[in-house]
């Protein structure tokens, strides 16, 4: 019992030194630098990036408790200085915040805005800062963390890194970033003149798809190129084989990715054509304000985020019916206002749908400005699905592709599945017998084509992500659409998702060769041909609707 | 009988009155046309041209007019048609008796009205960045020129340690010339031919998958890569996005731009696209006294305090300054006195420093290069110490190295060869 005593007393002792020590260290640690924190502040108003780049060199120097928040509070951009103060302040949002908080956290009420004036990096700086934090994020808890630091630092080692590289593997834990490290150390190893080292580093980089391994490997190959002393051809030989199958795979991918850049046009494609592809294909309606009702779908977007500024993330799922009601009531009111005066007429119809597209574009201009409207892209549809240093899955376009193919079936399921969707078909293949079993085919002339007109707002919504909302974005898309729906076959869905899918798919196969002017040439010069050797597309309509 | 006469000689008299009250009234005003788009695809950017001078003609008036006349503005739109700003050239010129136009935005409008204003010996002045390799004597070209844009912008990309080069535009000639000459540029300064890729596409192309992961490709060999984009208008819309939702950071390939403004980064979030580059002449964020009064000014005459100024909006504000000064000047509003007394002319620049009109037809700017901020600003992180003047036909390019213009009285030439010494007398 006395024994424990004892040891309770002497545990007590020690852990009072032990504050006292630690209390002294902080209040040291509170005024010592405070002056190297003034140095940076100053350097860091300055005019010149030169002095703003040798702040941040004192505060790495320093290194500083606050380094971290401070590089993180310069790169968002929310450091700013009072002109004739001359301290720096923190302002989360300038747009709107009324407080500006000093770098010992006394708040400040903001009385006249210019006063302030942002810390401005340019991109060297931008560099410096992401390097500094990825030493530091060397040696954070997060696996995920530590390997993206590793791979910053990867694009510049020197010995510094090295020695903060190898520090770290005698610790690390997870098995991707010790990965990531061998690969770090190999490329420095590269630059070395041991035979041995270098000839293990070769087999390291074997297989990595980091540019910087291919940058080492061709440096080091173009390097012994001229030596012929057998063991440099030797490595040589062996750096050149590891280069090779380097590339063959960065190959594989290059295909893999035009293939997916392929698809993803196709699917805007199709999303544009498909709407089309029910009033052209179906009706037999040359509708050239198909465009516009795809525009109309962008601005409901717009519209709808205008509406709900709080909630963006959501904002999409709502425009989605929203833009579908919309366009789709402006499509029946063009059938019934317009078309259904000029059906059996079909240049007439193109002329007077021309007319309307011209109206609804100026009708745009004079509502929402001749200017382009940002529609913003919701967090969880931006950023990409990193596979390795070569293939990455943009997110946009991973859920316009999902997106097209659930339009997609919707679309064939109203057409085989619903009453409406029957009634269509019997009214497209003969109106007159339709009319004869009841169907009341005005109604379902109007419907069908606020149903095309409704799935081209849907695309609208889809492409407000991709480009441009503006009152001119209807016309890049119409002749697409067209192409892509004459391509298919008239009046068949099928025949446009495929088509879609397969001009998009050649596009992108033709692109990086011909380049982008003439790969749309040689497309449109392939569907002219093909349309001569088969006139009803890919896929022609059979029997007696074929006729009709 | 008496009284029929009577009537008549009054009426007679009424209509005399009224036509010479008629010619005072038309007397009074100077007339200014105004010829932008104000529908169709240029609307996009000409239609605030059109507010701009509308503003500056307030101004004036509120000042006290113009040789003691209120000054009037005459707006047409030409709806981004080319045959169309021709025709409506000519209206202005013809019809409307303007004493000077403002106008045109793309180089092909510009080439479409230049027979119109040489013809009928008139005045145009022409506010926006362009191609150069053309001086005529009835246009004044406010804009920058290859020299003050261009060829800065590389030369502070080189300073940066680029060592490879995109050069990316949209297919027409703007961009055709520009890299043509900035090839040339390139080439001069020790870059080899693999080190450069120049890449077109369409007008408002939409699909930037493969051209943004070839750029990738081209700035992953080690050394640092640059992309120049002439893209026009609509087409950066995608093309900034594509490279956001690719990851391409501008610490990594930085793009300088020549065509992209605070007017068009309005239309996009600009979050993903901070640290690319702008070169321009202005910038909205250029701390001035006069740039915040011609903000305030703006903001007041569009009831908007959420519009961007611009560099085209600039050179309007320039290039009506130098009118007005030369009118003053010359006494007259006759487009021959004011050629002659415009040339060398100076007005102050909204960033600081005087723009003079040259004997070429082009002005001194300064050079500035911005970088796009999260709140759609351009933040300048570098210019040029002193301004730099226009040069009409390019130094790089093999047939137009040894050009020069200079309209002044005994050379009186847009096109003279300084060795064969001769006036070709061709203006383009």
């Amino acid at each position: 019992m006395t024994v424990n005593f004892r040891t309770l007393h002497r545990y007590l002792l020690s852990c009072i030194v032990i504050f006292f020590l630690m209390s002294a260290g902080f209040s040291m640690a509170g005024t010592a630098p405070n002056a190297k924190l003034d140095e940076v502040s100053r350097l860091l108003m300055s005019k010149t990036f030169d002095d703003k780049s040798r702040a941040l060199d004192v505060l790495v120097e320093q290194s500083q408790p606050r380094t971290a928040e401070l590089l993180h509070l310069l790169l968002d951009s929310r450091l700013y200085y009072h002109k004739k103060e001359k301290q720096l302040y923190i302002i989360a949002d300038y747009d709107t915040g009324k407080i500006a908080i000093d770098l010992a956290g006394a708040e400040q009420l903001i009385k006249k805005k210019r006063d302030y004036k942002k810390i401005i990096l340019n991109n060297n700086l931008r560099g410096q800062i992401n390097r500094i934090l990825a030493e530091l994020g060397l040696n954070s808890n997060d696996p995920q963390q530590r390997e993206n630091a590793v791979r910053d630092l990867l694009k510049d080692i020197t010995p510094d890194t090295v020695l903060a590289l190898k520090a770290r593997f005698t610790i690390e834990e997870s098995k991707k970033v010790r990965e990531m490290i061998r690969i770090a150390l190999a490329i420095n190893d590269m630059k070395s003149s041991d035979e041995v080292l270098i000839s293990n580093a070769i087999e390291q980089l074997n297989g990595s798809l980091e540019q910087e391994s291919r940058g080492a490997l061709v440096t080091f190959i173009d390097a012994t190129e001229t030596l012929d002393t057998p063991e440099a051809s030797a490595l040589n030989k062996q750096a050149q084989i590891a280069l090779k199958g380097i590339e063959d795979k960065v190959q594989y991918y290059g295909w893999l990715e035009t293939l997916y850049f392929g698809l993803s046009l196709g699917s805007v494609l199709v999303l544009a054509g498909i709407g089309l592809a029910i009033t052209f294909g179906v009706m037999g309606v040359i509708n050239m304000a198909h465009g516009e009702l795809i525009m109309i779908g962008a601005y409901t977007t717009y519209v709808i985020q205008l509406l709900m500024p709080n909630h963006i993330e959501w904002s999409i799922l709502v425009a989605i019916p929203a833009a579908f009601l919309v366009s789709g009531l402006v499509g029946i009111a063009i059938e019934r206002g317009v078309i259904r005066f000029l059906y059996g007429r079909p240049l007439e119809t193109l002329l007077a749908t021309f007319g309307i597209s011209l109206i609804l574009q100026q009708a745009v201009r004079s509502i929402f400005s001749p200017l382009n409207r940002s529609v913003e892209t919701p967090e969880w549809m931006s950023g990409l699905i990193q596979i390795n240093p070569v293939f990455s899955l943009t997110l946009s376009r991973l859920y316009i592709i999902v997106f097209c193919l659930m339009v997609f079936v919707a679309l064939l399921l109203v057409l085989k599945k619903t009453a409406l969707g029957l009634q269509v078909r019997a009214v497209s293949q003969n109106r007159a017998m339709a009319r004869a079993m009841g169907v009341r085919s005005n109604r379902v002339d109007a419907l069908t084509f606020g149903l095309g007109s409704g799935v081209a707002g849907i695309a609208g919504v889809a492409l407000s992500q991709l480009t441009n909302v503006g009152p001119n974005m209807g016309q890049a898309y119409i002749i697409d659409s067209f192409m892509v729906v004459v391509f298919g076959g008239v009046g068949n869905l099928w025949g446009t998702l495929v088509a879609g899918l397969t001009l998009g798919v050649a596009n992108k196969v033709l692109e990086p060769w011909a380049g982008a002017v003439l790969a749309k040439v040689l497309m449109l010069i392939f569907i002219i041909l093909f349309i001569q050797k088969r006139p009803r597309g890919l896929f022609p309509q059979r029997g007696r609707a074929a006729e009709g | 009988m008496k009284t029929f006469k009577k009537t008549l000689l009054s009426a007679a008299c009424v209509l005399t009155l009224s036509a010479a009250a008629q010619a005072a009234l038309a007397e009074e005003t100077i007339k200014v046309g105004i010829l932008h788009s104000l529908s169709g695809t240029m609307a996009i950017s000409e239609t605030t041209l059109k507010d701009t001078m509308l503003m500056l003609i307030e101004e004036q008036n509120a000042k006290g007019g113009l040789l003691g006349k209120k000054l009037e503005a005459v707006v047409v739109d030409p709806a981004s048609n080319w045959p169309l700003f021709a025709e409506k050239a000519r209206e202005l010129v013809s019809k409307d008796k303007v004493d000077a136009v403002f106008g045109c935005w793309t180089s092909v409008s510009r080439k479409s009205v230049l027979p119109v204003f040489e013809e009928t010996n008139s005045l145009l002045f022409y506010p926006v960045q362009y191609e150069g390799e053309e001086s005529s004597k009835n246009v004044f070209y406010t804009g920058a020129a290859p020299n003050q844009q261009a060829i800065p912008a590389v030369d502070y990309l080189m300073a940066q340690g680029v060592e490879r080069w995109v050069l990316a535009g949209t297919d027409y000639v703007y961009p055709r010339t520009t890299n043509k000459i900035l090839e040339a540029y390139l080439k001069l300064k020790g870059v080899a031919a693999e080190d450069i890729m120049i890449n077109y596409t369409p007008f408002g192309h939409s699909d930037w998958q493969s051209i943004v992961s070839d750029i990738k490709k081209f700035g992953s060999t080690g050394k640092k890569a640059a992309v120049v984009s002439t893209i026009n208008g609509d087409a950066n819309v995608p093309f900034y996005k594509e490279l956001g939702s690719q990851g391409v950071a501008a610490s990594d390939i930085p793009v300088v731009a020549f065509s992209v403004g605070e007017e068009e980064l309005s239309g996009i979030d600009t979050g993903p696209l901070v640290g690319h580059l702008a070169a321009w002449n202005y910038f909205m964020s250029v701390d001035s006294e006069a740039n915040d009064e011609f903000i305030d000014a703006w903001h007041k005459y569009t009831k908007n305090e959420d519009r961007v100024t611009n560099d085209p909006m600039e050179a309007h504000y320039l290039g009506f300054n130098m009118w007005v000064k030369a009118v003053t000047k010359a006494g007259t509003t006759d487009p021959a006195a004011v050629q002659e007394a415009i040339i060398g002319v100076a007005v102050p620049n909204l960033t600081g420093g005087y723009a003079t009109m040259m004997p070429n037809h082009h002005i001194t700017k300064p050079v500035l290069i911005g970088e796009i901020q999260d709140d759609g600003q351009f933040a300048v992180v570098w210019n040029t110490a002193g301004t730099v003047a226009g040069d009409a036909w390019s130094d790089f390019l093999e047939g137009s190295k040894d050009l020069i213009s200079d309209w002044r009285a005994p050379l009186s030439c847009g096109n003279y060869n300084v060795k064969t010494a001769k006036c070709s007398g061709q203006n383009f």
